[in-house]
């Protein structure tokens, strides 16, 4: 699914990397646990998270995350869009809750992200 | 492993200083790939990096990390200036933390860091003595090297 659908989806808002909307995303992973996000996250996958902090753009940087969805309207600060800007990671922001946010992509067909070494 | 190190570098981690936390791993990572070392390779040293480089800033009073080349893979080096793990065996557990509130809320802290260590490591050493401080080594063989 391109990033411009999952965009539609949540209408969601473009923070960061409009230029990488046409990217493709496999699968997705919702949690505020980063460190169950570096245990899990494989492929091209896309993060949600209610979590606004530089933990997470780092996380995302390390474990090559191209696409971060902050929920329940959580808008990260101008320092992390940034720091996500530099390291060509998308950041969309939506209004629905992590529920939702997760149940309308996995309905329109985004599968589960599950990692398996 | 060869046990010939081609080029080290060192990064000091400092403790409670979350802007900068995973500098280090960042500039590793970016080594690595200027290095032309292969995706998943450079995924699995930076993600046990970071683990590692969050546990010192979380839990340790700061310390340095060593990033060591070899001809045939990676090995990290991380020497905390203390306090030391009293209780190894637990702390290695899955789930096992003694993260504070505010540690939790930054989305750390929930006891997956050694279990992620080990998972993405070939060989995981630690060390610790209370008082002194705690050393990690982890070993990465690259297999196209």
């Amino acid at each position: 699914m391109k990033t411009r659908e999952i965009c539609k989806l949540l209408n969601a808002q473009v923070l960061a990397g409009e230029d990488l909307l046409d990217n493709e995303i496999e699968s997705a992973f919702g949690s505020d646990l980063m460190s169950d996000v570096l245990t899990f996250a494989n492929g091209r996958m896309a993060l949600l998270t209610g979590l606004n902090n530089p933990q997470v753009i780092r996380t995302a940087e390390m474990s090559d995350v191209p696409l971060i969805i902050f929920v329940r309207g959580r808008t990260p600060s101008q320092e992390v869009i940034n720091m996500a800007s530099e390291r060509n990671i998308c950041i969309l922001a939506t209004e629905f809750i992590m529920y939702e946010a997760c149940g309308t992509l996995f309905k329109a067909g985004l599968l589960p992200c599950t990692r398996l070494l | 492993m060869d046990d010939k190190v081609l080029v080290e570098y060192i990064f000091t981690i400092i403790h409670g200083n979350y802007e900068i936390a995973g500098d280090a791993s960042s500039s590793i990572k970016k080594i690595l790939k200027h290095m032309d070392m292969d995706r998943a390779f450079i995924r699995r040293v930076s993600i046990a990096c970071y683990e590692v480089e969050m546990n010192m800033v979380i839990h340790s009073m700061g310390g340095k990390i060593r990033l060591e080349i070899l001809s045939d893979g990676v090995i990290i080096i991380a020497q905390d200036n203390g306090p030391g793990i009293p209780d190894i065996e637990n702390a290695l557990k899955d789930g096992y933390s003694t993260a504070s509130e505010e540690v939790l809320s930054r989305g750390f802290g929930a006891g997956r860091g050694f279990s992620n260590i080990q998972l993405n490591s070939d060989k995981f050493y630690i060390y610790s003595e209370v008082g002194k401080g705690t050393k990690l080594e982890l070993h990465f063989k690259h297999k196209n090297l």
